[in-house]
């Protein structure tokens, strides 16, 4: 383990300058892409298409699916890709049963599963907030979820309570902020401070209860907060599922809102939607999304705030179409991540969150650089 | 072109409105004239943009209520006010990088259900909305990267694509210069003329007021202190008492509406 950590340096600052090149390129490669928009008429239905989204979605999608087959089969115990693809999908229970339906398979399922959640919960936050500095934290859902979970961790109960605590904690701290923001309605700019100075609270009281138990405990609590995908089973993919399955079609519908809202509450409101009503409703289904992800994986940064960055930069505006481009990156994206943060220092593997967090952190400074004005 | 049982009606009966605090319009009545340009005009912050807002259902009456087509508005479905009122707010803002398609495809939303987002008859409404504001050069444009003039034409392409047949603008030639101004106006009187859409505006330059209005309404203390054609309303006597400024009274020599000139030298 120690020659572990010291060795590969060289190799860590490669595979994230390699990530970043990566996201770069695929911005680059994005723009070659034509951007034009036709109709989509069949009868009743009809929607104005990006062909740009239809062609990224396609290629994310492919990402996805190759990452996925990526993830079955290299660990500390390779597995042929025919083996390992025939143990997850036609032969099951064969030799290498365990490794891979029990280890590898949900683990990529919840990768993808997850970045989704985060991925289009931060498109509404940050298209909700008009500001593109912006992820679900501001709304105080991390660390909501963290007060709970390091407290379930701290005094050693039960493990299967700490994603129904995580849960409940951010979704908690989301209806405090909103509660506190509200004043004659709730401004984006008012629900980003009452966000930083809740936050500021929680934050103490994590670290009172991080100096009030024993230490054993407390380290199982700090590796909750990097933000893993270690240990994943099929009943989180199988919360994630359900998770996405009520609030995606709700993230769908309410898209056409809050495109409304974003040209501020009077036009909205003259264009017949209910102003606040509709952005409470924005908020619960983004809170929600990223909520769902955050009690399964921990909080892993910068997937909400990067990804749906990248796809407005890539095809523009948030539409319905974009909104579930966003879902498709951050599912390719979260599971690239976790598969770096397993193999970068194999056989150690390290917290998902220090990858998403490591690629995240500078891609954003150099946005901020380049794209100045955009933001 | 409207048919007469399409022309909109909307009026107020005794209206009441306040932010929480003292009351900003106290027991006003008005009746809008179907199918023609009303002005509203008033000192800054008589009420104006309150009163405007109050009429399309934004702000909710301490009492009496605001009437459309016969029943209280606040008591319609707010989508389906949509599709009869349509309004532009006072100096309104798009969300960065915005282009104008995108931003007049936005003023579609009440015509539209989940699974019909861009009928032939959205995309024509949009196409048409630009033709008119001759904003189709700028299609592709972000809208924080045009002029004044062209961002405002972009706002008003969208309030056209909402396709209603009373639209309610709050102040559409501020920061424009007088040439803009024109180009605005006239665009609204074309809208009228043509098409026979109703439009209440607040302006403040009386005489573009009394040009292109064919009704005014001067405000002044939360009430109404004069009503009508431009020719009855912008006299000296009227003017002094809603503005408070001497003024003396002469014929436009172009259009022969009153023109008001600051009596002071
Ligand atoms: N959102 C608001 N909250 C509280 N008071 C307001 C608000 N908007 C306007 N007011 C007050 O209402 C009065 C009328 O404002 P407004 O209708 O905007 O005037 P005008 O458009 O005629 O210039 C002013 O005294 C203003 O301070
Ligand atoms: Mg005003």
């Amino acid at each position: 383990m120690t020659f572990a950590i010291a060795a590969p340096a060289a190799n860590t600052a490669m595979i994230v300058t390699a990530s970043l090149l990566g996201v770069f390129a695929a911005l680059r490669l994005a723009d070659v892409v034509p951007n034009r928009r036709f109709s989509f008429r069949i009868g009743p239905v009809s929607a104005l298409i990006q062909s740009r989204v239809i062609v990224i979605g396609v290629a994310g999608l492919i990402l996805a699916g190759t990452l996925l087959v990526i993830g079955l089969i290299v660990g500390d115990f390779p597995i042929g890709a025919w083996d390992a693809l025939g143990e997850a999908f036609w032969a099951r229970g064969g030799e290498f049963d365990f490794i891979v339906n029990t280890l590898r398979f949900p683990r990529v399922t919840v990768a993808i599963l997850a970045g989704m959640c985060l991925g289009m919960s931060g498109a509404i936050f940050q298209a909700l907030i008009n500001n593109p500095l912006v992820s679900p934290d501001i709304i105080g859902v991390n660390t909501g979820a963290a007060v709970f979970a390091v407290l379930v961790l701290a005094t050693g109960k039960n493990i299967g309570l700490l994603p129904v605590a995580a849960f409940g904690g951010a979704l908690g701290a989301a209806a405090i902020i909103y509660l506190l923001a509200w004043k004659r309605g709730v401004s984006g700019s008012r629900l980003v401070l009452v966000g930083v100075g809740v936050q500021a609270l929680l934050g103490a009281v994590i670290t009172f209860i991080t100096v009030r138990f024993p230490i054993e405990r407390i380290a199982a609590a700090a590796r909750w907060q990097a933000g893993s995908l270690f240990g994943v089973s099929w009943e989180d993919a199988r919360t994630l599922t359900i998770g996405l399955l009520l609030l995606t079609p709700a993230a769908f519908v309410l898209t056409q809102r809050l495109r409304l809202l974003q040209l501020g509450d009077e036009a909205a409101a003259g264009l017949g939607i209910h102003v606040e009503r509709d952005r409470l409703a924005l908020i619960a289904v983004a809170s929600g999304l990223a909520a769902v992800a955050v009690a399964v994986t921990g909080p892993l940064g910068f997937v909400a705030l990067l990804v749906p960055h990248m796809v407005r930069l890539m095809v523009g505006q948030l539409t319905g179409g974009t909104l579930l481009l966003t879902a498709v990156g951050g599912g390719a994206f979260l599971l690239s991540a976790d598969l770096i943060a397993q193999r970068l220092f194999a056989p150690t593997s390290l917290p998902a969150g220090v990858v998403t967090g490591a690629i995240g952190g500078p891609y954003f400074l150099f946005l901020l650089a380049r794209y100045n004005r955009a933001l | 072109m409207h048919s007469e049982s399409d022309a909109p009606t909307l009026s107020t009966e005794d209206l009441t409105l306040s932010y929480g605090g003292p009351n900003i319009v106290t027991k006003l009545g008005i009746v809008i004239p179907p199918g023609e340009i009303t002005a509203i005009i008033g000192a800054n912050g008589c009420g104006k943009s309150t009163l405007l807002r109050a009429m399309a259902r934004l702000l909710r009456p301490v009492s009496g209520a605001v009437i459309l087509d016969g029943e209280a508005i606040n008591e319609q479905p707010t989508k389906a006010v949509a599709r009869r009122l349509g309004l532009l707010p006072q100096a309104p803002r798009a969300p960065e990088g915005v282009i104008v398609s995108d931003l007049v495809r936005r003023g579609r939303y009440p015509h539209q259900k989940v699974f019909q987002q861009w009928s032939p008859r959205d995309e024509e409404a949009c196409e048409r909305a630009m033709r008119l504001t001759d904003m189709l050069k700028f299609e592709e444009r972000p809208v924080d990267e045009l002029s004044g003039g062209q961002r405002q034409r972009a706002w008003i392409a969208m309030a056209l694509a909402q396709d209603t047949p009373l639209m309610l603008l709050d102040e559409p030639t501020t920061y424009l210069d007088i040439a803009h101004q024109i180009d605005v106006l006239e665009l609204l009187k074309q809208l009228n003329a043509n098409e026979g859409r109703t439009i209440v505006m607040v302006l403040h330059d009386l005489n573009l007021a009394s040009r292109y209005a064919n009704h005014l309404v001067a405000v002044a203390d939360g009430g109404i202190v004069a009503e009508g054609v431009p020719g009855e309303v912008i006299t000296s006597e009227i003017v002094e008492r809603v503005f408070g400024l001497p003024t003396v009274v002469i014929e436009d020599p172009v259009t022969g509406s009153p023109l008001c000139v600051p009596a002071i030298s």
